[in-house]
C-alpha cells in the first residue's frame, strides 16, 4: 500500500518491518518523530531515555541480548552518545543495531551545524544516507542486514529536509524475528585493553570488507544520462541536483556514505567530462575523491555553510537568477516567541528586572534571550547552564555568584544538568540554579520525561522528585515558586542570591499548551483606564499590542495568565478575581 | 504537469492540517507528491512555511525556491508579503485578510506595513483576499480558518469536490466534521 510518510515516519516503518524490538531515544529536532512513530507499533518496546548516551547504551544492551534495537537523536545528541559509539564499534552486535542521527543544515532548530559523517569515519562504522522517505524505509531495513552481516552498529544519517519531508512509500509486512541466543563472550563484549587490542584488528578488517561491499551494494546507484556532466551526491543534495540538471547529467547517488567506494567512483569519474561533487556541510566525499586520485569541482564552488536547494545549485552552475516579485517595503521579521501564557515568561521578566547574569540552556526557554525579555547571557549545550555558571562564578568570585543564575528546563536538567549541580555541591560552589519545571519536554513538541510521571507510551510510572534529587546531591536550599506570581518569584531569587551557599529554585507551572491545563478567560483592556504606558509590552507576550495609544489583547491567543494585569499600575486589565 | 504550492503563516495557525488535506487530495488524484515542512522553533509563533509539490512525473526536490511557486496560500497578510518573491510571475496568492503583529512590531522595533493587499496588487501579484477568520467564526469556530482558506484554494485548483470532501473526512476529527465541512463550503463561495 502506498502511503505519504515523513522521512522520520518511514524510518519508524522500517524499524517495524525489520523486526526491531527495542527503541530508546532522547528527543531532538529533527529526529523526534522517528521514536514517536515507532512507539505507536505495539510490537515495539519504545522509551525516552534521560539522554542520548543512555539511549545508545540501552540499544547496545538489547543488540547484545539478541533483539534488534534502535536509538535516535539529533546531531548534537551524537556528541553525548559518542562514548558508547566508539567502543560498540569494537564490540559489535549480536542482533542488529541501528542508530539514526539527524543533522540540521541551515540550523532550523539547533545550536550548531556539525556534520555527523565525521563520526562514522572516526568510529569506523558504516553510515547510510537516504534521499527520500522510500529510501528511509528501505535503508533502515538494509541497515539491519549490514549490522548483522558485518557485526557492527550502523548509522542512518538523516537531515532536516529528509526527516521532515513527506513522500510516497510502499509499506510491507513485519518480519518477526526470534530472540537470538546470548552467549557469554568476554573477548567480544568486555572491552578492556587485552580484548580491545584484538578487536581493533577486527574493526580494520571489517572496514576493508565494508569498502568492498560499498563497490557493489545497490545502495550506491549510478544513473547514466548525458555524460558531459557527472554529479556525485547523497541525500537531499541528490534531489536538488536532479531537479536542476535532469537528464543533462549522469549521477552517482551514494546511499552508503561510509565507507565510500573507490573503484565505483573512479569508473564514474572516468566516463564523465566534468565532475561535480555536491555535498552540504563538510567535504567528506570530495576529500575521499582526492585521496583516490579523482578530481572534481566541490567546495571551490559550493558553500560549507547552510542548507542547499535547487536554486543554489543552479546559481552556482549557471549563474542563473530568477526575476521575482519584490515587496516594496521592509518586512519585519517574525522570530519565534514564548507562547501566550508560557510559565517561563514571568521568570524571565523577573530576571530581566534583577539585571543578573543568566547562564542559559537548551529548550523553549532559550527564547528568553530575545527582546524584550533579553534575559540570557550564554547558551552552549545541554546542561552547560549549571556547570558553566560554576566556572563563571569560580573565576569571578562571590560577588558574581550574588548576581548570576543558571536556568535549565526539567528535561534538560535530567539529561545532563544534574551532574553540573553535583559539581557545585561537591566543590563548595555557591551558585543559584533555577529549574524551569513545566512538566514536559516542550521545545521538541511535548515528550514525557523522567520528571513527568508518564512513559513514552503514556503509562503512569515513577516520577523523579526534583526537590529530593537536589537535596540528595547536597543542596540544602531548595524551594519552589510559581512563575505566575512575580512578587514571590522575585523575592525567592533575591533571597537565594544573597546567601553564600548553593541553592536551587524550582520555577514550577505546566506548559500552557498542555491539554490538561485549564485556561482562564481571555483578559480585556479597560480602554478608559489604559494610559498607553506600554508597561505590559515589557512581557513580550504575543497576545498584547498597542494600537492608537491603547493596549489591546488578542482574545484568540490570551489564556488569562494575568501577568500583564499584575504589571498595570492603572488597573486597566481587570482579572476574573477583580471582576468578581 | 507539475505544481508547486506554498502554505505560509504564523506558527499555531493550523497550516499542518492544510498541507495534510492538500496531500490527501493530490494522492487521490494519483500524482507523485512531496510535502516539506519545518518543525521545531517555528512552532512558537514564528513564520512557518510548508511546501507541497506534485507532478504526473517524479518530484525530485521537496522544497520550493524563489520564483517557483504556482500558488502561495497565506494565513496572514505580512507572511504573504514576506514570501511573495517565491511566486512565479503568473502565479496566484490566496491570502487570509488578517494581520498578526510579530514581536518586533509589538516592541516598537519595526512597523507593520499598511495596506499590504493593495501593495501586492500594485506590483502585479494575482491576489485573492479571503476573510477567512470571519467566515470561520460564521461556520462556528475561529479554529476553522485553515479549512475556509482551503475552500478558497479549491477554486483555483482543479480537483473534483469529492476528493476535497474525502480529504476533510480523513484529516479532521469526527466531532469537528460538520464545522469543517461548513467552513470549507464558505471558503468555496469566495470566488
Amino acid at each position: 500500500m502506498k502511503e505519504l510518510l515523513l522521512g522520520n515516519e518511514a524510518v519508524a516503518r522500517g524499524l517495524y518491518e525489520a523486526g526491531c524490538g527495542i527503541v530508546s531515544s532522547y528527543p531532538g529536532t529533527p529526529s523526534t518523530e522517528i521514536t514517536e512513530a515507532a512507539a505507536k507499533y505495539p510490537e515495539i518496546y519504545a522509551e525516552w531515555a534521560p539522554n542520548e548516551k543512555v539511549a545508545m547504551e540501552v540499544a547496545i544492551g538489547s543488540a547484545i541480548g539478541g533483539k534488534r534495537s534502535f536509538c535516535g537523536m539529533k546531531h548534537v545528541g551524537l556528541n553525548v552518545a559518542a562514548d558508547p559509539l566508539f567502543t560498540v564499534s569494537y564490540a559489535g552486535v549480536n542482533a542488529g543495531m541501528v542508530i539514526a542521527v539527524a543533522d540540521d543544515p541551515g540550523m532550523h532548530s539547533s545550536q550548531n551545524e556539525q556534520d555527523s559523517r565525521h563520526y562514522a569515519i572516526a568510529a569506523k562504522v558504516p553510515m547510510l544516507e537516504p534521499a527520500d522517505s522510500a529510501d528511509a524505509l528501505a535503508y533502515t531495513k538494509a541497515a539491519y542486514e549490514i549490522s548483522e552481516q558485518f557485526d557492527t552498529p550502523v548509522i542512518l544519517r538523516m537531515s532536516t529536509r529528509i526527516s521532515h519531508s513527506q513522500s510516497l512509500v510502499e509499506t510491507g509486512d513485519r518480519q518477526e524475528l526470534p530472540l537470538k541466543e546470548y552467549k557469554k563472550d568476554p573477548a567480544k563484549y568486555v572491552m578492556m585493553p587485552a580484548f580491545a587490542k584484538a578487536k581493533h584488528v577486527v574493526v580494520e578488517e571489517r572496514t576493508a570488507k565494508l569498502r568492498e561491499f560499498a563497490e557493489t551494494t545497490p545502495l550506491n546507484q549510478v544513473f547514466w544520462n548525458d555524460t558531459k556532466i557527472g554529479v556525485i551526491a547523497a541525500g537531499s543534495t541528490y534531489q536538488y541536483a536532479r531537479e536542476v540538471l535532469g537528464d543533462s547529467a549522469s549521477y552517482l547517488k551514494l546511499g552508503m556514505v561510509n565507507p565510500l567506494p573507490v573503484k565505483l567512483i573512479q569508473d564514474f569519474a572516468a566516463k564523465v567530462d566534468a565532475l561535480y561533487i555536491i555535498e552540504e556541510l563538510d567535504d567528506i566525499i570530495e576529500t575521499h575523491c582526492r585521496k583516490i586520485g579523482v578530481n572534481g569541482i566541490g567546495k571551490e564552488l559550493f558553500p560549507w555553510i547552510g542548507e542547499f536547494s535547487q536554486k543554489l545549485i543552479a546559481e552556482k552552475l549557471f549563474g542563473e537568477k530568477e526575476n521575482t516579485f519584490t515587496f516594496p517595503e521592509s518586512i519585519p521579521g517574525r522570530p519565534p516567541v514564548l507562547c501566550a501564557g508560557c510559565p517561563h515568561r514571568g521568570l524571565f521578566f523577573v530576571l530581566n528586572q534583577l539585571k543578573v547574569m543568566v547562564s542559559g540552556d537548551i529548550g523553549c526557554y532559550t527564547l528568553g534571550a530575545s527582546a524584550p525579555l533579553s534575559a540570557m547571557d550564554t547558551t552552549i549545550c545541554m546542561g552547560a547552564s549549571i556547570s558553566g555558571l560554576h566556572g563563571f562564578n569560580t573565576a569571578r568570585g562571590k560577588e558574581s555568584a550574588a548576581r548570576s543564575v543558571a536556568v535549565i528546563g526539567d528535561s534538560t536538567f535530567i539529561h545532563s544538568g544534574i551532574t553540573g549541580l553535583i559539581d557545585i555541591a561537591y566543590n563548595q560552589g555557591i551558585s543559584t540554579v533555577i529549574i524551569l519545571d513545566n512538566s514536559i519536554t516542550g521545545m521538541t513538541g511535548h515528550q514525557q520525561n523522567p520528571t513527568t510521571g508518564y512513559t513514552l507510551k503514556g503509562d503512569p510510572t515513577a516520577k523523579v522528585s526534583l526537590e529530593k534529587l537536589c537535596a540528595a546531591v547536597g543542596i540544602n536550599r531548595v524551594r519552589v515558586v510559581d512563575p505566575y506570581d512575580l512578587a514571590q518569584t522575585r523575592q525567592a531569587i533575591e533571597e537565594e542570591l544573597a546567601v553564600e551557599e548553593p541553592s536551587v529554585v524550582i520555577s514550577r507551572r505546566p506548559c500552557a499548551l498542555l491539554k490538561y491545563v485549564k485556561h482562564k478567560a481571555p483578559l480585556k483592556i479597560d480602554t478608559e483606564k489604559c494610559r498607553g504606558c506600554k508597561a505590559c509590552l515589557q512581557l513580550g507576550c504575543p497576545a498584547i499590542s498597542v494600537a492608537n495609544g491603547k493596549a489591546a489583547i488578542d482574545d484568540t491567543l490570551c489564556v488569562g495568565c494575568g501577568l500583564c494585569a499584575d504589571l498595570c499600575r492603572f488597573h486597566a486589565i481587570p482579572t476574573e478575581e477583580e471582576k468578581a | 504537469m507539475n505544481k508547486s504550492i506554498m502554505i505560509v503563516g504564523v506558527g499555531g495557525q493550523g497550516s499542518l492540517l492544510a498541507s495534510k488535506m492538500l496531500g490527501h487530495v493530490v494522492m487521490q488524484a494519483g500524482y507523485d507528491v512531496k510535502v516539506s515542512e519545518v518543525h521545531g522553533m517555528s512552532q512558537r509563533g514564528g513564520s512557518v512555511v510548508t511546501y507541497v509539490k506534485y507532478s504526473d512525473e517524479k518530484v525530485w526536490s521537496p522544497v520550493i525556491n524563489e520564483g517557483e511557486a504556482d500558488i502561495i496560500i497565506s494565513f496572514e497578510l505580512l507572511e504573504a508579503a514576506r514570501w511573495v518573491g517565491f511566486l512565479k510571475k503568473d502565479g496566484a496568492v490566496v491570502v487570509n485578510n488578517q494581520e498578526i503583529a510579530p514581536m518586533p512590531v509589538i516592541t516598537g522595533a519595526a512597523v507593520y506595513p499598511e495596506n499590504i493587499g493593495e501593495k501586492l496588487s500594485q506590483i502585479g501579484v494575482n491576489l485573492k483576499l479571503v476573510d477567512a477568520l470571519k467566515l470561520a467564526e460564521e461556520a462556528g469556530s475561529a479554529k476553522a480558518t485553515n479549512v475556509v482558506l482551503m475552500g478558497a484554494v479549491a477554486n483555483v485548483l482543479d480537483f473534483p469536490e469529492e476528493m476535497w470532501q474525502k480529504a476533510i473526512d480523513e484529516c479532521v476529527p469526527p466531532k469537528f466534521l460538520e464545522l469543517n465541512r461548513k467552513a470549507f463550503a464558505l471558503g468555496r463561495q469566495c470566488r
